[in-house]
């Protein structure tokens, strides 16, 4: 048989440079760490990783305004890379959204008021806790951390651009290493830490394994890896359909894994209370955008010609979500532990919208697109969770962060302001108007119903009444409860973590009082591309 | 499926669950994450059979990047397993229970 002759690759750099630069300020990271003398990389490591990420997002900016209106009018954008990325409207919207919230990542990773003058990552990681090796270097610095943001970032930006499975599969793990490694680093509660990141390190690669084998299932449906052609195939009902639905399962472990859905959410609650605060308001924000923007390109995309094969799953898995989150959340003793069973139930609400997908011709004119709510959700998540995060690293007594609600009480009339703005954030989250989290709610339902899926509808509102209740116990202990025993202070941070809560706090406000801009932009992007 | 590639695909579930129920029932962190290894084996030789039965080559190509990948994994993996065993003197994922509901 003649070879057939090689064809060099065409790599769209006008489309995908922002992922590049990405990926090279982090090389660039590793380099500087192997180059700059150790007291002196801080100040370059934080400005090389600002800079980076600024530069990307303005580079998504200049390729969204170039991105072209396909045939059509309902979707923009190219699929870029021989087809295995698609730089389209929803990609480039979840790119902003990762870029925004990884820029509020690195500040809080520079965040050194708080602790006395160093960050909140242990000096030397290798030192054994309690150790003499640990007392000498503590007053270094881990600068590592940034590059490893940027290289998570990187594999964020990949996630929901990819558009086969390999692609999908490489930008998971690049997306996951390093933050497994992050949530191990901690220079307080080491202990803990390391358990954060060894629990979510094992259970993260297993759901990897299962993904990994979805992935070599659905390529032995329909001997392809291409998600246009993973269509063909269902839509031709080309091949072994146990195959598929096998594939499809196992796919959705992996990625119902990422985002924290009941039954993969074991993970959650520790690896959040575990890790550092600042990596945890980082990933909870940006792993959730990246993976639910892979969940829609998947499920839309790929297997979207026959949702039956996949709806009843996401019905289930949404509903338990929401009941389980919700429900455990209001048990919690710990502000980070509720903060992830809250996360675990706004899964829920975002694969309530996902639940809502409908074919354009089904759609009257105007109408939110469940693309266009989940979107507009992930904004309103995003902001509201870094911003409690980062609230709660200033809440510390002598021993560090003091995320027990028992010391939280009465902190509305110590520091009127920080409890004032977490009150805020909660009742965001709660889906209160006038709030943010309002308008997501409000957007997802309406796709969901319309869709026909009220059962989940109903399950939500359900829920959301029963997390209201734990949010506002919240409030009421920090602004009306008499404190009892030792309680925590408010240190006084840095014009990072300020800036950060601030962008946070800015969002929640806007998206809840003039949500149309974001929700026209959204829609804007329109539909994924094939 | 022709009965050839049947055959190495239910090879290849066979060593998937293992590896599966080894990650479930062994307590040892390190005995975990070769279990873990063993599924990502698992998968690498139903995507070859799957790559043999449709006559291309992605499913080759694929295998080279799960094995990229499953050695960064190893990497980031022993690292954080090391650090656990040497704080704790003990790798068992029973004894690492200080976060809890």
């Amino acid at each position: 048989m003649e070879p057939a002759a090689f064809v060099k690759p065409t790599i769209e750099y006008a489309q995908l440079w922002p992922v590049f630069l990405v990926f090279g300020v982090a090389c660039v990271g590793v380099l500087l760490e192997a180059f700059l003398p150790r007291g002196r990389r801080a100040v370059p490591q934080l400005a090389l990783a600002v800079a980076g990420l600024v530069a990307a997002l303005i580079g998504t900016v200049v390729v969204a305004s170039r991105s072209g209106v396909l045939p059509g009018g309902q979707a923009r954008g190219r699929i870029t890379a021989e087809g295995s990325i698609a730089v389209d409207g929803p990609t480039l919207f979840f790119w902003g959204l990762i870029l925004v919230f990884a820029l509020g990542g690195a500040l809080l990773f520079a965040e050194r008021r708080l602790d006395g003058g160093v960050s909140a990552f242990s000096g030397q990681a290798a030192a054994l806790p309690g150790s003499d090796a640990e007392r000498r270097t503590q007053h270094l610095e881990q600068t590592e951390v940034f590059p490893l943001l940027m290289f998570a970032v990187g594999g964020m930006l990949l996630f929901p651009a990819s558009n086969d499975l390999l692609m999908m599969f490489v930008a998971l793990e690049v997306l996951s290493l390093p933050l497994y490694l992050l949530c191990g680093l901690a220079r307080r509660r080491r202990l803990l830490s390391q358990e954060a990141a060894m629990k979510y390190f094992l259970l993260g690669a297993f759901s990897s394994a299962f993904f990994l084998y979805g992935v070599a299932l659905v390529y032995g449906f329909s001997g392809t890896m291409t998600f246009a052609g993973i269509d063909q195939a269902v839509r031709n009902d080309a091949g072994n359909r146990v195959l598929l639905l096998l594939g499809i399962g196992l796919l959705s472990v992996g990625l119902l894994f990422k985002v924290g859905a009941v039954p993969f959410q074991s993970w959650t609650p520790d690896v959040y209370q575990g890790a550092p605060t600042a990596v945890t308001a980082f990933m909870s924000a940006g792993t959730k955008i990246a993976a639910f923007g892979a969940i829609l390109r998947l499920y839309y995309v790929a297997f979207g010609a026959d949702p039956s094969m996949w709806q009843p799953m996401l019905w289930i898995v949404a509903i338990a979500s929401m009941v389980v989150g919700a429900v455990l959340a209001v048990v919690q003793t710990d502000v980070k532990r509720m903060l992830a069973y809250s996360s675990i139930a706004h899964t829920g609400f975002l694969l309530t919208g996902v639940l809502g997908a409908q074919s354009l011709t089904d759609l009257a004119p105007g109408q939110v697109t469940s693309v266009q709510a989940v979107l507009f959700y992930l904004a309103t998540y995003g902001c509201a969770m870094l911003g409690a995060f980062a609230l709660v690293s200033l809440v510390r007594d002598a021993s560090g962060e003091a995320s027990s609600t028992a010391r939280w009480v009465g902190l509305g009339r110590r520091s009127p302001l920080v409890a004032g703005v977490f009150a805020f954030f909660l009742l965001s989250m709660a889906g209160i108007p006038l709030t943010a989290g309002f308008v997501g709610k409000w957007a997802v339902f309406t796709v969901a119903l319309s869709a026909g899926a009220w059962p989940v509808v109903v399950v939500a509102i359900g829920s959301s009444i029963v997390a209201v209740f734990f949010y506002v116990r919240q409030i009421r202990l920090m602004f009306f409860t008499e404190p009892v025993g030792e309680v925590a202070t408010v240190t006084r941070p840095s014009a990072l973590t300020s800036a950060t809560i601030a962008v946070g706090l800015a969002g929640t406000v806007v998206l809840g009082l003039v949500p149309g801009p974001v929700l026209d932009l959204a829609a804007h992007a329109g539909q994924f591309i094939r | 499926m022709s009965d050839q590639t049947s055959a190495y695909v239910a090879l290849s579930a066979v060593l998937f669950s293992i590896g599966a129920v080894g990650v479930l029932v062994r307590r040892n962190a390190i005995v975990v994450f070769m279990c873990v290894e063993l599924m990502l084996n698992a998968c690498n030789l139903a995507l070859v059979a799957f790559a043999r039965q449709h006559g291309n080559l992605e499913g080759q190509v694929a295998a080279f990047f799960v094995m990229v990948v499953a050695a960064a994994e190893v990497v980031v993996g022993l690292a954080i397993l090391m650090t656990i065993f040497r704080t704790r003197r003990s790798a068992s994922v029973d004894d690492a229970s200080l976060l809890k509901l």
